[in-house]
């Protein structure tokens, strides 16, 4: 099918062409530039475009691609990194150079070489649609090759083995081939969801211990800008107890994303050992590049963590930041001159999150293996304000809201989690810490809790008379709450302190409440502050 | 390439700077036009928006004496371009690129588009090299890199300007820097200058001794150029990093100006404002322009930006300073209170932030000991601060010595450290004056 450009708006372009569905990809103009159909009408269809349309004609020709955005999943997806649309960042580099050219589209997202194939099923054995029928290796990872329809093994693979030939052959005649396709804003399939009950350890205190989160689970934090969202982000995606870590850069700073780069190239994963990006495939769309694609990528991402959650995979999903989505949606809603909700983001932003938070999850494959997606999303609310769209519309489906707040940022009190206005909705898993790390776990908790409640309730009181003209147990309250602050919730991200595992969360806890108790008693048998302090 | 020059004289509306035509057969997206008005001068325009065969053409320049019949609209088959070539430094242009100094227009080595393609992130190299502007406050706590953006966040009244001036006489790169082979240089990009800026501005040009270019648009020029001026900027300035091998600093007054000019041709264009009546895409369009800066992997020079903000209202949550916080890794935040105590620069030290500043310290970057001396000076300084509140209420009598000297130390702290006139400090000296500082206290105390 062919046709012509009519009309170009920003990144919305107007094109004859009939016949077309929605959703499909479109090729437009002499550079090729990749689209998606967003609306039919009866003599023009519009065309939302991923890359920079300066340049582009009236009466420039257009063809269509037949299907949707789909992403090319298989061995090679790891350690890589990828644009919105799946295009390897680094095989662009050495293609055309240090900037990105429009048109750029035609550069193979994984690169084909043979590999080793082992396989887990023999000629004559039955396969399920979603059951792995052997695996290649890859980096620490064994990539499962998983059978797209279910049937009985006629040929399979062994050993070295050609990317373009199927690894197996089913008796019906369908094949299993090393990379599938897969539409991207279609949520890949699984037998059943379950609950999130087995804790994500993360290695921040303040989160494992105080706002835990469940794999399968979703997590948002918002803060204004310099309360640390993208480096609270980035130590999660460093020291999580994952397999697999998707990391999106959505719409955020080019820098920020070398820096990261740079760093995951060179540190290890803390629970195997492994460069940490052998288990890291990062997709990078950065603010100054196109938004369509940007709105794209987090689809991109979500797909990518799906496909490794059906091989069994625990897979954590960070985004940085949501915001950037929704605005890139905004953009192209009112090129497409939609009728805007609330400060001009379109009606469906609510509905388009939760579809997407939805994606997320623990649960029973296909093949009947157990793997979990968890996402963790943070939010940019403009001037800091909470009560803005995009965060309103997230707190209305996550399970885990942290809320990082600037003043504490101002104090260098980093992760700038607020205590009091933070909740985590993943109640079980403080059992599991229980049961796994210390029975102790959720009593210290509270206790924990008591205490900072209790600073709160004196903070004014200290402001007046000073701490001088508090009662001894008022004043030993704010001093442990201080250590509390300091020493626990604290977390500086540049030194060895940036992983805590939960044993020691638990000992360091365990060690400024024991104080407490046992300084309270010695106060109750007559002693003086100052003199337990002092001494 | 078309072959022959097409013109049309078939306008249907002129809005503001924009105009309409109509039956335009081939237009290219972003494509130059050239504008013939009834009195025989010409403009030029950018094609903005196509539908079917109404043309929408951004006039850049006076759109005054513009007519519906009369006017004639060439079409060039080209998008913006700069001129490029080494001849540009130490030239002034306004905000079309004509040159404001007398002389005669260079001679390009060659054309580029001025609105940048983004640099693949897997390209880009690590901002981590020192660049020493002189300022405590900003080499000392604020470190800037090499590649890094980093606004100054002003309001009205602050002088963001002497600043300015101070940075484009003093900045140069770091000792142990290794500078890239074509040298350091300036590219100042001035936007809705007063008459009285404007002067200010070309007498600290004269004094600049570093090599510089400079765009500046005046208050009274066309709105559009204060669009287009910074990218001119910008891509002089990727031409001399990343062609020529040079470090550029780019500095861009006042942002906050352009942003207007933004709002103003957005609603002209009818499009939907967003927060305080500015375009939903003000984000993504500051990051075109801001995310220009940085470094490339194996190849030498580098773009650094500072540019300069005026919070409106002395508010940092109004969008500009907040969608440039979140693009900019960090921001300077200039204080009316120290401004009133006669220090300068007024930086307030607690919400300002350099994102890239851990990698650009400490041994190999500036000084071994930087980065316990800047974590000392914070640290005291912010308890310092917070004790002001305490003191506002109990008075400084009824507080215990040790915070006393607490609020001494902010003081000597605001009066030594970060206020410093005329003065040009090296970071060995700004180092030396923190460490004394920390002594002097730390000392007091056993």
């Amino acid at each position: 099918m062919k046709g012509k450009v009519i009309g170009i708006s920003g990144p919305t372009v107007t094109v004859d062409l009939r016949g077309l569905k929605l959703y499909d990809r479109v090729a437009i103009g002499e550079g090729g530039l990749l689209g998606e159909v967003v609306r039919l009408e009866r003599e023009r269809t519009l065309v939302q475009v991923y890359e920079d349309t300066r340049g582009l004609a009236l009466g420039e020709s257009v063809s269509s691609l037949g299907k949707p955005l789909a992403l090319r999943l298989g061995p090679g997806l790891l350690g890589t990194i990828f644009d919105g649309l799946q295009r390897p960042l680094e095989g662009l580099r050495e293609a055309q150079g240090p900037f990105l050219l429009s048109g750029s589209g035609k550069a193979p997202p994984l690169s084909l070489e043979s590999c080793a194939f082992t396989p887990l099923k023999k000629p004559g054995e039955e396969v399920m649609a979603g059951e792995a029928v052997g695996w290649v290796q890859e980096g620490p990872f064994r990539h499962f090759i998983l059978a797209p329809v279910a049937g009985t093994i006629e040929r399979i693979a062994d050993g070295e083995c050609s990317p373009e030939a199927p690894v197996a052959h089913l008796t019906d005649g369908s094949v299993v081939e090393l990379y599938q396709e897969w539409p991207v804003r279609e949520p890949r399939p699984f037998r059943r969801k379950l609950a999130p009950r087995e804790p994500l350890i993360t290695g921040q205190r303040c989160i494992d211990f105080l706002f835990p989160l469940a794999r399968g689970g979703t997590s948002i934090f918002p803060g204004g800008f310099g309360t640390g969202k993208t480096i609270l982000e980035q130590s999660i995606a460093k020291f999580a107890a994952a397999d697999i870590v998707i990391y999106v850069g959505c719409g955020e700073r080019g820098n920020e994303m070398a820096e990261m780069l740079e760093e995951f190239a060179s540190l290890k994963d803390p629970w195997t050992d492994e460069p940490l990006m052998a288990r890291t495939v990062t997709v990078a769309n950065t603010s100054n590049m196109p938004v369509a694609a940007r709105e794209a990528s987090i689809y991109t991402a979500v797909t990518m963590g799906e496909y490794f959650r059906d091989m069994g995979y625990h897979v954590l999903l960070l985004a940085d930041s949501l915001s950037r989505w929704a605005e890139a949606l905004r953009e192209i809603s009112s090129s497409l001159e939609e009728m805007p909700g609330e400060e001009g983001y379109p009606t469906y932003l609510a509905s388009r999150l939760a579809a997407f938070m939805a994606r997320s999850g623990t649960v029973e494959t296909l093949g009947g293996a157990t793997g979990s997606l968890t996402m963790i999303l943070s939010v940019s609310p403009p001037g800091g304000d909470f009560t803005e769209p995009v965060t309103q519309a997230c707190l209305r489906t996550t399970g885990s809201f942290l809320m990082l707040d600037t003043a504490l940022a101002h104090r260098r009190h980093f992760p700038a989690i607020h205590w009091f206005q933070s909740f985590s909705l993943y109640q079980d898993v403080v059992h599991r810490f229980e049961e796994e790390v210390s029975s102790e776990w959720a009593a210290l908790r509270r206790e924990c809790r008591d205490i900072l409640k209790r600073e709160e309730e004196l903070r004014e009181v200290a402001e007046i008379v000073g701490l001088s003209g508090m009662q001894d147990e008022d004043r030993l309250a704010m001093t442990v709450a201080e250590r509390i602050r300091l020493d626990f919730l604290c977390q500086n991200a540049y030194t060895e302190d940036a992983f805590s595992p939960p044993e020691e969360t638990l000992a360091r806890i365990g060690e400024i409440l024991a104080f407490y108790r046992k300084t309270l008693e010695r106060l109750g048998s007559g002693e003086i502050l100052d003199d337990i302090l002092g001494g | 390439m078309r072959l022959a020059e097409h013109a049309y004289r078939t306008i249907s509306a002129v809005r503001g700077p924009l105009l309409f035509l109509e039956g335009v057969l081939e237009a290219r997206m972003g494509e130059m036009v050239s504008i013939r008005f009834p009195d025989g001068s010409r403009r030029e325009g950018e094609v903005l928006r196509l539908e079917e065969q109404t043309v929408l053409i951004q006039v850049f320049g006076e759109s005054r004496g513009l007519g519906l019949v009369d006017t004639e609209v060439v079409f060039t088959d080209t998008v913006k371009q700069a001129p490029l070539t080494l001849e540009l430094l130490g030239r002034v242009f306004d905000g079309s690129f004509r040159p404001l100094d007398g002389l005669t227009a260079p001679i390009p080595e060659r054309w580029q588009g001025v609105s940048g393609a983004p640099i693949n992130p897997a390209a880009r190299a690590r901002p981590e090299e020192f660049i020493e502007t002189g300022f405590s406050s900003i080499d000392g706590l604020n470190t800037l890199v090499k590649g890094q953006k980093l606004p100054i966040f002003s309001s009205a009244g602050l002088p963001s300007r002497e600043m300015v001036a101070a940075i484009l006489r003093n900045a140069r790169m770091g000792e142990h820097s290794p500078e890239s082979a074509g040298g350091f240089v300036v590219v100042f990009v001035a936007l809705g200058l007063t008459h009285h800026e404007y002067s200010f501005y070309m007498e600290t040009l004269e004094q600049v001794r570093t090599p510089s270019v400079a765009f500046i648009n005046l208050a009274s020029d066309p709105v559009l150029e204060r669009l287009l001026a910074p990218r001119f900027g910008l891509t002089v300035a990727e031409y001399l990093a990343f062609e020529q091998g040079r470090d550029v600093l780019v500095v861009a007054t006042d942002m906050t100006n352009y942003c207007d000019a933004l709002r103003e041709v957005s609603t002209a264009r009818e499009e939907l404002p967003g927060r305080r009546g500015y375009p939903g895409y003000m984000y993504s369009d500051l990051a075109s322009l801001y995310e220009r800066a940085g470094r490339l992997k194996g190849r030498p020079g580098s773009v650094t930006l500072l540019p300069v903000v005026t919070m409106p209202e002395e508010d940092i949550t109004h969008p500009i300073p907040d969608l440039t916080g979140y693009i900019t890794e960090g921001q300077l935040v200039l204080s009316r209170d120290l401004h009133q105590r006669e220090i300068f620069p007024p930086v307030d030290i607690l919400p300002s932030l350099s994102r890239l500043m851990q990698r650009g310290i400490g041994e190999g970057r500036t000084v071994s000991d930087h980065r316990e001396v800047a974590n000392g000076l914070y640290r005291h300084y912010a308890r310092g601060r917070d004790l002001r509140s305490l003191e506002a209420i109990v008075g400084r009598e009824g507080m215990v010595a040790q915070d006393q000297r607490m609020l001494d130390f902010a003081s000597a702290f605001e009066e030594q450290f970060v206020h410093q006139g005329e003065e040009r400090r090296s970071i060995a000296e700004t180092l030396d004056r923190g460490r004394r500082l920390i002594q002097t206290l730390e000392g007091e105390k056993t």
